[in-house]
């Protein structure tokens, strides 16, 4: 299990260490998500309408959806320079330490993201998004890792790809529909300050999703690449 | 008869309808080195690719050690420099080789980088990026990178290319050093006949997915290899 746990971090940490020397992908990602909420907040001008708040929790999930897909499009790509890929399949890394190690690099970099895009929510949707942090945060983490390990699966499928930036989006968000849903309302009961006890629903769904498709990434990874 | 390092038997693989490795059987004992030599589109990198466990074969299989199975469960004890340098560019020669030693589970891996960095002639550029190298400097840490973790199967594709005479010349004693003093095997495919003969314990050649002729190196061949290449193709 160490073993496992070893190979799955040197592998998550290298592309880590890739992307925030490069900073490919993420800058544009971040720089996508700042745009969207500014966007959506001139659009809808929730200071003076309020109600536009209901509607909190879809806006910042939109951003994060296509910001997220921006990155996990690097995912795989980041090893087909130089059939990198090929040294991984190669070596005595088992599929499950290679998709969980590309999982949390991406899920990592999403939820870094995600924090840094808070603040600017809040300011230009008036909006106190530090009332229920630690709640928040909870739906952003189940939220992003249910997103990563669908991404990261459909990153590996499409990774030879000529049309993958295209491909990638139209495999996963059909796949993502029950946590995007999911994430959408807690995340706007969470913002709104609404009681969550009609909500638990949600997030057992999240969990749920969350440990099935982990285990069935970390055992298709193997297969997909073979194929 | 010394153990099979690599026995490969009646090895098939199709690419859609047509057949590139035509029932290749041939038995590696371990210590050999072993040039595999054919012209292009013979099916030299398709067979290291299947050893290696890229490619799955259709048909066949190959075993290591007398053990059956899945190449990829032997991966360990595989290294291979492929037509790909498996290098990460944005990352510096010593990052690179750090991280397969973690993958790999090298020991002592510092030690050993910094040792194979000198060996190589690269120890000067070893907090550079990847992507600020030649060619043949990449191939040489490409070279490092298979050797790390002390394979006791080498599998080489076309290794001399980009090298200049002296980066072959170092090549060829790395590798004739692993043979004698480490009996490591190595089975390495290659267009620089007169260097691959020159180490090459014994040969095996292929002609259109077929196995067409296996047995020892002679001095004959590697006074004339371009003589004996004729001959065989």
């Amino acid at each position: 299990m160490s073993r496992f746990l070893k190979q799955a971090w040197t592998i998550a940490a290298k592309d880590l260490r890739t992307e925030l020397r490069n900073k490919e992908a993420i800058s544009a990602a971040l720089s996508f998500t700042l745009v969207v909420i500014l966007l959506f907040s001139f659009a809808f001008d929730p200071v003076s309408n309020p109600d536009i708040r209901d509607l909190s929790g879809g806006l910042l999930w939109i951003a994060y959806l296509f910001s997220g897909v921006l990155l996990l499009n690097r995912s795989f790509a980041r090893e087909s320079s130089n059939d990198c890929i090929e040294a991984l399949v190669a070596s005595p890394v088992s599929g499950g330490a290679l998709f969980i190690g590309k999982s949390v690099s991406s899920f990592l970099l999403l939820l870094l993201l995600e924090l840094a895009s808070l603040p600017l929510f809040g300011v230009f949707y008036s909006m106190d998004w530090a009332r229920d942090f630690p709640m928040l945060l909870l739906v952003l983490v189940l939220g992003s890792w249910g997103f990563t390990v669908i991404g990261t699966l459909f990153s590996a499928v499409t990774v030879n790809n000529r049309l993958r930036e295209l491909m990638l989006p139209l495999l996963v968000f059909p796949m993502t529909l029950p946590v995007l849903i999911a994430c959408v309302q807690l995340t706007t009961v969470i913002l709104l300050g609404d009681p969550m006890w009609d909500s638990i629903a949600w997030l057992k769904l999240l969990f749920g999703f969350d440990i099935i498709f982990t285990l069935v990434g970390a055992i298709l990874l193997e297969i997909v690449l073979l194929a | 008869m010394s153990e099979s390092a690599i026995a490969i038997t009646d090895i098939w693989k199709f690419f859609g309808e047509y057949p590139a490795i035509r029932g290749v059987t041939l038995d590696i004992p371990t210590g050999r080195i072993v040039a595999l030599l054919g012209r292009n589109g013979a099916g030299k990198t398709t067979l290291l690719r299947m050893i290696a466990g890229l490619l799955p074969p259709s048909r066949g299989h190959i075993t290591f050690g007398g053990v059956s199975g899945d190449p990829q469960l032997h991966a360990a004890s595989i290294g291979m420099v492929g037509h790909g340098q498996w290098l990460y560019e944005d990352l510096t020669a010593r990052e690179n080789l750090n991280f397969f030693a973690s993958l790999y589970d090298v020991e002592s891996a510092e030690e050993k980088i910094n040792h194979w960095l000198e060996q190589v002639e690269l120890w000067t550029f070893r907090d550079s990026r990847v992507n600020q190298f030649s060619r043949g400097m990449r191939q040489r840490l490409t070279i490092v990178r298979a050797l790390l973790h002390a394979p006791p199967i080498l599998l080489l594709d076309e290794p001399w290319t980009s090298l200049d005479d002296r980066a072959m010349d170092l090549l060829s004693g790395l590798l004739q050093r692993a043979h004698t003093e480490e009996n490591h095997t190595v089975l390495v495919s290659s267009h620089q006949l007169r260097e691959t003969l020159q180490i090459a314990t014994h040969l095996a050649v292929i002609d259109r997915g077929k196995l067409i002729f296996e047995g020892p190196n002679r001095d004959e061949f590697r006074d004339s290899p371009h003589n004996f290449y004729q001959r065989i193709t």
